[in-house]
C-alpha cells in the first residue's frame, strides 16, 4: 500500500473524484449556502431571498446586504429561544430513556449463544426497514383518547378517565424512542459483543457478584458504545420534524417544526436558514465528537 | 459458567413488544371493518379495495418507486466508491475531510439537510440555469445524498472483514487493480452492495422531509402523500397501505437473509 500521506496517483484520484465531488456539491455547499442565506434580509413571503450584494451600484466592491439580524430576532423571541431549548430538552430525556431501553437489548443480545446472535440482532432492525412514517401513524391509533390504549385500560377497570398522551411530550418521547431505538442497541451491541467473557469470569472468581461485576467491568469497557448510540440518537433527534408534528399536536414547540413552519407557512427563508444555523450550533460538539470516536473506532483502517 | 440470569431475556422479550406491538395492531386493524380504531366491525378488505382505487395514492407509490430505484442505483455507486476510498487507500490529504463528509448525512437532522439542498439548488438554478425547477432530478438528487452514507456504512464494513489474499494473488500475477476489483472484489461484496442497494431503496422509499424541501409542485411522493393525509385525520387506508408495506419488506428481507446464510453455508 502507499506510504505516509504520500499523493494519490492518477488511477485512484479517478475513484475519488466522483463521491468527493458530489459531496463538497450537493453536502458541503449547501452548508455554506444556508449560512450565507442565514445572513440575508428577512422578508415574509417573498422568497427566495434579497441578494447579499448587490453589483448594479459600481464600484469595486459590491454593497452588502448581509447582517446578523436575523440571529438577533431569534434570540429576541421567546417563541424560538422556547423552541431550541425545548427541542434539547426532549432530545436528551428520549435519548435517555432510548439509553435505558436498548442497553439491557443489546447485552441479552451479546451474551445470546452466537448463532442466535444474528436472528435476534435482525428482530431489533427489521421495523426500521418498514416505513417510519407509518410506524409513527401506528402509535396516535394507540395514543388517543379514544385509542387502543386508554380502551385497554378502561377495559380493565384501571383508569376512570382516559389518559391525554397524544399531543404531550410523552408522545414524542415515545415516537422518538421507538424510531430510534434500533441505532441505539447497534452500536452498543458492537461494543458488548467484543467483550471477552474472561473478564467476567475473572471478576466472578474474584468474589464479585454479577451486579458489580456489570458496574465495573462491563459497565465501564462498553462507553464508547454508549457515547455513539447516544449521539447517534440524540443527533437527529434535536431537529426531528414528523414525531412532534404527529405525536406532539400543534402545542408542540420544536426547531425542527419551527422551521418548517417558517420556510413553508411565513415562507421566510432567511430566518429558516438562521434557525438551520442555530441547531447546527448546538450540534456542532456532538458531531465532532461522533467524528473523533468513529475515527477511533477503525484503526485497521488507517494503516491500510 | 455463572448462573443464566433471567433479567435481561425477560427485558429483551419485552424490548421486541415494544418494537412489534404497534405494528401488530396495525395489520389487525387494516382488517377491520369499521372505521373507528377501538371498535372492532368484523373482518373486511374494503380498504384495500379502497386503496387499490385511489389514483392519488397509485400515483404517488409509482413516482416514489421511480425515484427510490434511481436514487439507490446512484448512491450505490457512489457509496461503494467511497467505501472503497475510506478503506483501501490508506492516509491522504483531505482523508479526514472526505470521511466526515461521508459519515455525516447519516445523522444530519433531515429538516438542515432539506433546506440546505433545495437553497442550492435555488442558487445553482439562478447562476447555472441548473437544474431547472423542482421534481424528479431534484429528489433524486436529494435522496442520492442522503443515501449514500449508508451504502458507505455497509459496503465498508465488509471491505474492511474481507480476506485480502484472492485480491492479492490476482495482483502478483499481474492483473491491473481495476480488473481486480471488478472481477474479484466485486463479486466478494455483492452480498452488501445488494444490502447497500435495499437499504438505499428502502431509505428513500421512505423519506418525507428531505422530500418535502427539494420537491416542487405536482411532483409528490408517496411518503408526502401519507403524511399530508395523516395530518388530515386517521384513515383505515393508511393501516391498509402500512400492512402492505410491512408484508413487502418482510418477503424481501426473509428471502435475502435466507439467500445470505446460504451463500455462506456454501463457502464454508
Amino acid at each position: 500500500m502507499t506510504a505516509g500521506r504520500a499523493k494519490l496517483d492518477w488511477g485512484r484520484r479517478a475513484v475519488l473524484t466522483l463521491p468527493f465531488v458530489w459531496l463538497l456539491a450537493f453536502f458541503l455547499l449547501p452548508f455554506i449556502i444556508v449560512a450565507a442565506i442565514s445572513l440575508a434580509e428577512s422578508r415574509v413571503g417573498i422568497p427566495p431571498y434579497v441578494p447579499l450584494f448587490d453589483w448594479t451600484q459600481g464600484g469595486v466592491w459590491p454593497a452588502s446586504h448581509a447582517s446578523l439580524d436575523n440571529f438577533v430576532q431569534l434570540f429576541q423571541d421567546d417563541l424560538y429561544v422556547d423552541a431550541y431549548l425545548h427541542s434539547l430538552s426532549v432530545a436528551g430525556i428520549s435519548t435517555a430513556i432510548c439509553l435505558l431501553i436498548g442497553y439491557p437489548m443489546a447485552l441479552a443480545i451479546a451474551r445470546a449463544a452466537p448463532a442466535r446472535r444474528g436472528p435476534l440482532l435482525m428482530l431489533v432492525v427489521l421495523p426500521f426497514w418498514t416505513s417510519f412514517l407509518i410506524r409513527v401513524y401506528a402509535w396516535m391509533g394507540i395514543l388517543k383518547d379514544e385509542g387502543l390504549l386508554n380502551s385497554l385500560l378502561q377495559g380493565l377497570g384501571l383508569i376512570d378517565q382516559p389518559l391525554v398522551i397524544l399531543n404531550t411530550d410523552l408522545a414524542i418521547y415515545i415516537g422518538i424512542v421507538y424510531s430510534y431505538l434500533p441505532f441505539m442497541i447497534l452500536p452498543l451491541y458492537a461494543t458488548l459483543e467484543r467483550q471477552d467473557p474472561a473478564l467476567l469470569e475473572a471478576a466472578a472468581d474474584l468474589g464479585a457478584r454479577p451486579w458489580r461485576a456489570f458496574l465495573s467491568v462491563t459497565l465501564p469497557l462498553s462507553l464508547p458504545g454508549i457515547v455513539a448510540g447516544t449521539l447517534v440518537v440524540f443527533i437527529p433527534a434535536v431537529g426531528e420534524y414528523v414525531i412532534p408534528d404527529l405525536l406532539g399536536g400543534s402545542g408542540s414547540n420544536m426547531l425542527g417544526k419551527a422551521l418548517w413552519d417558517v420556510f413553508a407557512m411565513s415562507r421566510d427563508w432567511p430566518t429558516a436558514a438562521a434557525l438551520a444555523v442555530a441547531m447546527l450550533a448546538a450540534l456542532v460538539l456532538p458531531l465532532g465528537l461522533l467524528n473523533r470516536l468513529q475515527r477511533r473506532l477503525e484503526p485497521a483502517e488507517e494503516g491500510a | 459458567m455463572t448462573r443464566r440470569p433471567l433479567l435481561l431475556p425477560v427485558l429483551l422479550n419485552l424490548g421486541y413488544a415494544f418494537l412489534y406491538l404497534p405494528i401488530a395492531v396495525l395489520v389487525v386493524y387494516s382488517f377491520n371493518a369499521s372505521r373507528l380504531v377501538t371498535v372492532w366491525g368484523g373482518f373486511s378488505t374494503k380498504w384495500y379495495a379502497q386503496l387499490a382505487h385511489d389514483e392519488r395514492f397509485l400515483d404517488a407509490a409509482w413516482l416514489s418507486l421511480r425515484v427510490a430505484v434511481t436514487s439507490a442505483t446512484g448512491a450505490l455507486v457512489i457509496g461503494t466508491l467511497a467505501a472503497v476510498v475510506l478503506v483501501r487507500f490508506g492516509a491522504f490529504r483531505g482523508r479526514g475531510l472526505f470521511s466526515a463528509l461521508v459519515a455525516a448525512p447519516l445523522v444530519m437532522p433531515e429538516v438542515i439537510m432539506g433546506l440546505a439542498l433545495l437553497l442550492t439548488f435555488v442558487a445553482l438554478e439562478q447562476i447555472l440555469g441548473w437544474p431547472h425547477g423542482r421534481g424528479f432530478l431534484t429528489l433524486v438528487i436529494a435522496h442520492v445524498t442522503l443515501c449514500t452514507a449508508f451504502v458507505a456504512v455497509v459496503v465498508r464494513s465488509r471491505l474492511s472483514q474481507m480476506d485480502r489474499s484472492l485480491e492479492e494473488a490476482a495482483l502478483d500475477l499481474g492483473a491491473r487493480p481495476a480488473k481486480v476489483f471488478a472481477v474479484i472484489t466485486l463479486p466478494l461484496i455483492a452480498p452488501a452492495l445488494a444490502g447497500g442497494w435495499l437499504l438505499a431503496f428502502t431509505l428513500s422509499l421512505d423519506d418525507v422531509v428531505v422530500s418535502q424541501f427539494v420537491t416542487g409542485p405536482g411532483t409528490t411522493t408517496l411518503p408526502i402523500e401519507v403524511f399530508s393525509s395523516i395530518r388530515l385525520g386517521v384513515s383505515p387506508e393508511i393501516n391498509a397501505l402500512g400492512s402492505l408495506i410491512v408484508a413487502a419488506v418482510s418477503v424481501v428481507i426473509l428471502t435475502a437473509s435466507w439467500l445470505l446464510t446460504r451463500g455462506e453455508a456454501e463457502r464454508d
